[in-house]
């Protein structure tokens, strides 16, 4: 899997939702995306990707594509 | 006298900051407050829609100082589920953010306004009463507890004693301020003159932490699911000078978290205190010594001052030897009236005499510190939040769908008896309740187990 695809199937997995929302998701913008969904999210990432975060990270990963930059951090390249 | 009555004393000390900084005297509060209340004019009942936010703790407290008695309403509550606490309880006033209700303004203030709902229902009102509560916002359910004055009196004091609550503290909300641990929390922090940092943003968010930090504040409370965000956010790495005391209450945190954050708390030099508690006996009725914290990891603790524990036997009697299981019972000036499940309850006096049969099942150890072991009633914590079994089997069952509900604390498990559903009533259910699909799981059956009688065996659903 390529480390779209996995980051994709991260947001997916942790919201229940269609691939095609995700572009623009940002936090709180959709009920499933609240602090219980964001745990969900950070722990989906920190499997697929096999990395810990920082905490200034989790709650900086505020939209889908900011996640992208944040990740950039632990030399995930998209 | 309470509490909301003295508030004055405090004068220009700072009562309230909000999330964009703006600081609130405890005289500017009470003149805004008085104000609120003063277009109601006479005791009577009030919805209050509250958030974490100046308007909503301004309202509130006029309401309590006027002897007008609010009804406090999760501003996420399901629109068709509050429209119908509000036609079984026909309030005459709705304190809510502005468009959340259409009817007449007849006074605004910042993003709130006071709408006259247009009920003439003369509410026949408990002299005593001074507060009523949902049980579980969530399901909407028209039960809602009696408070009396003299509970809040009692509990807040309680608590200030034990947690030694200072006009230095700093509290920061965490909680909705209609959920009981909430609204103690800000009632202890201005009775005893400190200060309460308003918002609602969440521990996941950069701009709680960013105020927490800027604020200086010296505590917060959570419950279970709060510290497991803590957790995920490596709480233990963080730089927190100003904390100096958390508090953990609404669920039972597990032994390994307790003992973990115990230790992790301990070297920061934070005070850990777990707490247990209902809204029928207001907020709180036990606390664990923060000295305890790691020895007695597990444990909800003692007694809060004044209060008293008990446990039965099923033929009712007390229980005096240790580590044998019974129903937990407890005594203080904070249990509440009683419920009411219609407007004419309203009426009714005390009708629990200071004693209340918890529903929780405990034990005790040879030290007198108390475990919360399971539950006698039907329902599970979510997030914090009870959430009645049987009121969402009902909310099912008034939309066709044959189901029984199970599951444990944070995971409400529903079981369909048509395959195709299983994804419907996992979202029906999260909808209505408020809180994260993550928290639901739906699985087929082909029938639901019931006994000869007709009941559900739920303990055969838990084998599914």
């Amino acid at each position: 899997m390529s480390n779209v695809e996995k980051y994709n199937s991260a947001f997916t997995e942790a919201f229940g939702i269609e691939e095609s929302k995700l572009a623009g998701l940002t936090y709180q913008s959709i009920p499933e995306w609240d602090s219980v969904g964001h745990m969900s999210l950070i722990a989906a990432l920190e499997d697929a990707f096999d990395i810990m975060m920082e905490t200034d990270d989790i709650i900086d990963l505020s939209s889908y594509e900011k996640g992208k930059e944040i990740l950039a951090k632990y030399d995930i390249e998209f | 006298m309470s509490f909301f009555n003295s508030l004055e004393n405090h004068g220009q000390k700072t009562a309230l900051i909000t999330d964009t900084g703006v600081e609130i005297a405890y005289q500017k509060l009470l003149e805004e407050a008085d104000r609120i209340a003063g277009f109601i004019g006479k005791r009577s009942l009030v919805f209050c829609v509250c958030s974490n936010n100046l308007e909503s703790v301004a309202g509130y407290l006029g309401f309590l100082r006027a002897r007008i008695v609010p009804v406090l309403i999760n501003p996420d509550v399901d629109r068709e589920l509050y429209s119908e606490l509000e036609h079984t309880y026909q309030p005459s006033f709705v304190w809510a953010p502005k468009q959340f209700s259409e009817k007449e303004c007849v006074y605004s203030y910042g993003a709130y306004e006071l709408t006259k709902t247009g009920y003439q229902k003369e509410h026949d009102l408990y002299p005593e009463l001074a507060l009523l509560l949902t049980t579980s916002g969530s399901t909407g359910s028209p039960k809602l507890v009696r408070q009396s004055y003299k509970n809040i009196e009692s509990n807040t004091y309680s608590i200030i004693e034990y947690l030694h609550i200072t006009r230095e503290d700093r509290a920061i909300t965490t909680l909705p301020m209609s959920y009981t641990y909430g609204l103690s929390i800000l009632h202890t922090h201005l009775a005893a003159g400190a200060t309460v940092i308003l918002t609602d943003a969440s521990l996941m968010s950069k701009s709680f932490w960013t105020l927490l930090k800027e604020q200086k504040v010296t505590t917060f409370g959570g419950v279970p699911y709060t510290y497991e965000m803590l957790k995920k956010l490596r709480f233990a790495r963080m730089d927190l000078p100003s904390l100096s005391y958390v508090t953990q209450a609404g669920g039972k945190l597990s032994k390994e978290l307790s003992l973990e954050f115990a230790m992790v708390c301990k070297e920061k030099g934070i005070k850990l205190i777990i707490m247990y508690g209902q809204s029928e006996a207001t907020a709180r009725m036990s606390y664990l010594p923060w000295e305890y914290a790691i020895s007695k990891a597990g444990s909800m603790g003692i007694a809060i001052p004044y209060g008293k524990f008990r446990l039965i036997d099923e033929t009712e009697n007390t229980i005096t030897a240790p580590h044998i299981i019974g129903e937990l019972v407890y005594e203080g000036a904070n249990v509440t009236l009683g419920y009411a499940d219609a407007v004419e309850d309203l009426a009714k006096g005390d009708e629990r005499y200071g004693v209340l049969l918890t529903g929780d099942m405990a034990e005790m150890d040879e030290d007198g510190f108390f475990y919360i072991v399971g539950r006698k009633k039907r329902f599970l914590k979510i997030y914090g939040n009870r959430v009645n079994l049987d009121e969402v089997e009902g909310l099912l069952k008034s939309k066709g769908y044959d189901c029984a509900v199970g599951g444990a604390d944070d995971h409400m498990k529903i079981f369909v008896t048509d395959e195709t559903k299983c994804e419907e009533v996992r979202h029906f259910v999260s909808e209505k309740t408020g809180l994260n699909p993550a928290a639901f799981s739906s699985a087929y059956i082909p029938a639901i187990p019931r006994n000869e009688a007709g009941k559900v065996l739920y303990t055969h659903l838990e084998e599914v």
